[in-house]
């Protein structure tokens, strides 16, 4: 006969309002098993516990069922208080009649009935719950940084000067990610390239950071602890080994004239180019697409030019293996297009501004080249179309943001604050510009922000403007902005020379796929989620695998880089352990009655599932059998739904259990 | 083909015009127009800014006839006859109580079932490669600019048809007809539409800025399939004309006044003799 102490909770008001506790303890006293049953204020305070471990002691309990809310909120809270009383914590079951009882009924005698039968259910589970140990499996000490923007820099360099290994991998030729092409930056106007190029360059040469520029993650196997990662770097054509990145090659390439994706169209670079001269590591990749020599076997002046013999043009993508404990996901984000073609059925794009055909309007991370020192122009203001220095500038903001028929109703909350940037850095190259500012509202929620607005309004006479542009029109040359000043309740033209469109933030192509290689989840518009917005914003729900940056919402700098240091914490945390922990309750499979067809396998949405053979002590081979990862199964249970031949069952939520429950039930 | 034919009190008044041209245009291709018996006003701007009811019980008494005349689709020229008739329709749909409270109010059951099209769909129907093959003289003289208007794409959710700020879908008939095309700026800008009763400067004004505009991109005519627009472009051209101190000159040919002269028909039998501007 077991002994189990049930423990009912008022939860202050909250159950004991709508249930009788006192009569549901007397009740659940007489169910069989139960030794004890008393309910408390609160269960789960200080004294709640001390009473559940003296009870424990006294009584020598063999299980405990806490009748209170959801395990969610408590169950570890319990587990914790038995273990101190010497009681296997996975012997604690929790009935929630808060969730779903007190809070849901109003009529007390039918809410006291329903939340003893819950309490029956428990008492019955927990009559057959096993001793369970905690599983432990063995850490890699080395974590891998996907994306090499600011918040991947960061997050990297935090990670290795804690003292653990980092690979980082990085899709394009370069590290920097948006960061490296911005002018100045708010609220401080900082040279973007200042701050960052020597965090770059402290990641090429870190001793602990192993950089894999031009490559993305192929495949991820294995679980917290222990990943192996497939990465495949892509066909660089220069052996950077051997490059000393003297800039020969791109010097003396003759086909110049191919849009830099850096400069995003703005610029033109080489076929064989370095991506911008800070960039890390600073060495050449040739544009396959572009380059004579790859496409028809022609040219090839880079490869005899080369001194150091780097040029390789059979170069081909290569895939490496890295084991490593723990992922950061970076990637970042790109901007909604400002052209007509849009990657999502859902997105409208802007017609009403020409879908960006009119040369001089453009997007403002183009806003940014055109401003940045280091662009294509060297930082003097000059429109696309014919180079003229722009002396009316309209900037839009909340293009694609904030507006459900153009497909995204968030807000990409930096917008107003880089197009207050915009508006003071225009007004400080063009003395005798004028810029406005269509908005609808101003979102300077930070430190020193709203004053960062009021100084482009008050100092740089920036004109804001409370409305939507409806129209663009191309005439004489001119751009006509046609749109509504809300405020004043009159319609507003704007003839301008080059218009800035503020498009929203989307998360970076490609994030949906290799969010399902990690098992992490993104939401409807691909921003990957955090486990708990408020209390784990870092986590994934795929243990070891950690997000930071724009890859999860819309962020600028400052905060990118606080959720990186906050994962690099984190890594450091789960590293900080000889082994790690994870909870015991997962499946398991009769070996001796498996048929070994694999049903489980296929169904298993973790791949936690393997082929295996049984063989005796001595090595003969006995059966095929199928065997659960430990390291890798999450305890759903579709396993033991899908077996045929009844093998598979779930620690902690036996077929035993289930068919107690119900027994006790009808 | 033979599909029904909703004229709209435009194609039957001011601009009898519009209707000889797609007719003729029209029975050149084989499309037979047969016009809905008993058709009413579609209530137009007046009933939607009055009463709610009214501007869907009157598109739906409409809608109601052409079933009875078992008609799968309905050719309205005018736009703002098509986007009622449509806006009726996709309310009707929705609705089981308002459609059955509309088939009462206008004593016949509407279903709302037959598809209103505009003039670019019908010819859409035909198809480019028809046209082609009845091309007789290619419109080479042609440097078009196509011109929308408000109310062919508009409201978007409404009349679903083409890219609403950005369309093109008559230029692929004028090139197709051996005519240049201009790229400009005022494809779907107001013309003023119906604001000539109370204050015809806003009509000149609008007006004139698109005349301006198709100018200024190299266009020696317009191509409108809006009756409503064809008058304040046309009719209107000589004040515009006088008011501005310009001298704008531009045809506006309707679209099936095109596809006809593209089709070998005579002016004449498109009436584009009764035009006010005329060739310069
Ligand atoms: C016009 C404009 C102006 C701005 N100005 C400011 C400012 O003044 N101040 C400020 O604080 N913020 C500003 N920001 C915001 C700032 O750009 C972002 O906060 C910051 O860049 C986010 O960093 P990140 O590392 O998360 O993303 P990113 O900078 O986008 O970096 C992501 C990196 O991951 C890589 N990557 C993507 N996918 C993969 C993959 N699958 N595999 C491998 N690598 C991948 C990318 O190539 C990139 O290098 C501005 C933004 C815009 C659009």
């Amino acid at each position: 006969m077991s002994r189990i102490g049930v423990f009912i909770c008022w939860c202050g008001e909250n159950i004991a309002r709508t249930v009788d506790v006192d009569a549901l303890a007397q009740e659940v006293s007489k169910f069989p098993g139960v030794r004890c049953a008393m309910n408390y204020k609160y269960v789960c305070s200080d004294p709640g516990q001390a009473l559940v471990r003296e009870k424990i002691a006294a009584e020598k309990l063999d299980a405990v069922v806490i009748a209170s809310c959801s395990p969610h909120m408590h169950l570890k809270t319990f587990r914790r208080a038995a273990q101190l009383a010497g009681l296997n914590p996975y012997k604690v079951e929790m009935a929630n009649i808060r969730e779903h009882c007190s809070w849901v009924h109003h009529d007390r005698a039918k809410a006291t009935a329903k939340a003893a039968s819950l309490i029956r259910l428990s008492v019955e589970k927990a009559r057959l719950d096993h001793e369970l140990q905690p599983i432990r499996v063995p850490v890699t000490r080395r974590a891998l940084v996907i994306g090499g923007g600011v918040a991947g820099i960061q997050a990297a360099l935090d990670i290795a000067d804690a003292g653990y290994e980092v690979v980082m991998v990085e899709r394009e030729p370069s590290i920097g990610g948006k960061m490296a092409g911005l002018s100045e930056t708010f609220p401080t106007l900082d040279c973007s390239q200042c701050i960052l190029t020597p965090r770059m360059v402290e990641v090429g040469q870190h001793p602990r950071i192993k950089l894999y520029s031009y490559s993305e993650v192929e495949r991820v196997e294995g679980y917290i602890g222990n990943f192996t990662i497939t990465i495949r770097q892509k066909a660089r054509y220069v052996d950077i080994s051997k490059c000393t990145g003297c800039g020969d090659c791109w010097s003396v390439c003759p086909l110049k004239r191919n849009k830099s994706e850096f400069d995003y169209g703005m610029g033109v670079r080489a076929s064989i180019y370095v991506p911008f001269p800070q960039a890390v590591p600073a060495r050449p990749v040739i544009d396959a697409k572009t380059c004579a020599k790859i496409i028809r076997n022609g040219c090839g002046l880079c490869e005899k030019k080369c001194k150091a013999g780097a040029i390789n043009f059979q170069d081909t993508d290569k895939l490496v293996e890295e084991k490593v404990g723990a992922v950061v996901v970076a990637t970042g984000y790109k901007l909604y297009d400002i052209g007509e073609k849009q990657d999502k059925a859902s997105l409208a794009g802007y017609g009403e501004y020409g879908y960006g055909q009119y040369k001089d309007v453009i997007d403002s991370l183009q806003f940014e080249r055109l401003l940045s020192a280091s662009g294509p122009t060297n930082g003097v203001l000059k429109r696309p179309s014919d180079g003229a220095e722009p002396k009316n500038v309209v900037f839009i903001s909340c293009v694609g943001s904030r507006d459900n028929a153009k497909g995204l109703p968030y807000c990409s909350k930096i917008c107003c604050m880089y197009t207050a940037k915009h508006a003071m850095l225009y007004k400080h190259k063009v003395h005798d510009g004028q810029a406005h500012v269509f908005y609808m509202d101003i979102r300077a929620g930070g430190k020193g922000y709203e004053e960062f607005v009021r100084r482009a309004i008050e100092q740089d006479g920036a004109k804001y403007y409370r409305g939507r542009v409806s129209k663009i029109t191309q005439e004489d040359g001119k751009l006509v902005v046609r749109g509504a000043d809300t405020l004043a309740g009159v319609p507003i033209t704007v003839e301008a020379d080059l218009v800035v469109l503020a498009a929203a933030m989307r998360p970076a192509d490609g994030v949906a796929e290799l969010a399902q290689k990690l098992n992490v989840g993104y939401d409807e518009f691909g921003f990957l989620l955090e486990s708990h917005p408020k209390l784990r914003p870092v986590e994934t729900n795929a243990a070891g695998v950690f997000v930071c940056g724009a890859c999860q919402a819309p962020k600028d700098i400052p905060e990118s880089v606080a959720q990186a240091s906050a994962a690099a914490s984190k890594v450091a945390v789960t590293f900080a352990a000889d082994e790690l922990m994870r909870e015991p309750e997962i499946a398991g499979i009769n070996e001796q009655t498996c048929v070994a067809c694999y049903a489980c396998l296929r169904a298993c949405p973790y791949h936690a599932i393997e082929q295996a053979e049984v063989r005796t002590p001595r090595g003969v081979f006995v059966k095929h059998t199928a065997r659960v990862n430990p390291g890798l199964c999450m305890g759903c249970g579709t396993c033991v739904a899908v077996c045929p031949s009844k093998s598979a069952d779930l620690e902690g939520f036996t077929e035993q259990q289930i068919y107690a429950m119900v027994e006790s039930l009808v | 083909m033979n599909i029904g034919y909703y004229p709209g009190c435009a194609l039957h008044g001011s601009s009898d015009d519009y209707e000889e041209s797609l007719r003729a245009c029209l029975r050149a291709l084989d499309v037979q127009l047969q016009e809905i018996d008993e058709w009413i006003c579609c209530g137009a701007t007046a009933a939607h800014a009055l009463n709610q009811k009214l501007s869907t019980a009157l598109p739906a008494r409409n809608l109601a006839l052409a079933e009875r005349g078992g008609f799968g689709e309905m050719l309205a020229p005018c736009p703002m006859c098509s986007m009622q008739l449509i806006k009726a329709q996709k309310a009707l749909a929705g609705n089981e109580g308002l459609r059955r409270e509309m088939s009462g109010i206008v004593e016949l059951e509407v279903r709302g079932t037959t598809r209103v099209l505009n003039l670019i769909q019908v010819f859409e129907q035909v198809g480019l490669d028809r046209l082609k093959a009845a091309l007789k003289s290619p419109l080479k003289s042609l440097s078009a600019a196509c011109y929308y208007g408000c109310l062919l794409t508009r409201p978007p959710d409404v009349v679903e048809f083409d890219d609403c700020e950005q369309p093109r879908s008559m230029e692929a008939f004028l090139t197709a007809l051996g005519a240049k095309t201009v790229d400009w700026s005022y494809r779907t800008e107001c013309c003023g539409g119906g604001m000539t009763l109370a204050s015809e400067e806003t009509v000149l004004d609008l007006s004139h800025k698109i005349l301006s505009n198709a100018a200024a991109h190299g266009a020696n005519c317009l191509v409108v399939a809006c009756p409503m627009c064809h008058v304040n472009l046309d009719m209107k051209q000589p004040d515009i004309e006088r008011r501005y101190g310009v001298r704008h000159g531009l045809v506006i040919y309707y679209l099936s006044d095109v596809v006809g002269m593209a089709l070998g028909l005579p002016e004449s039998a498109l009436g584009i003799n009764r035009h006010f501007v005329g060739k310069a």
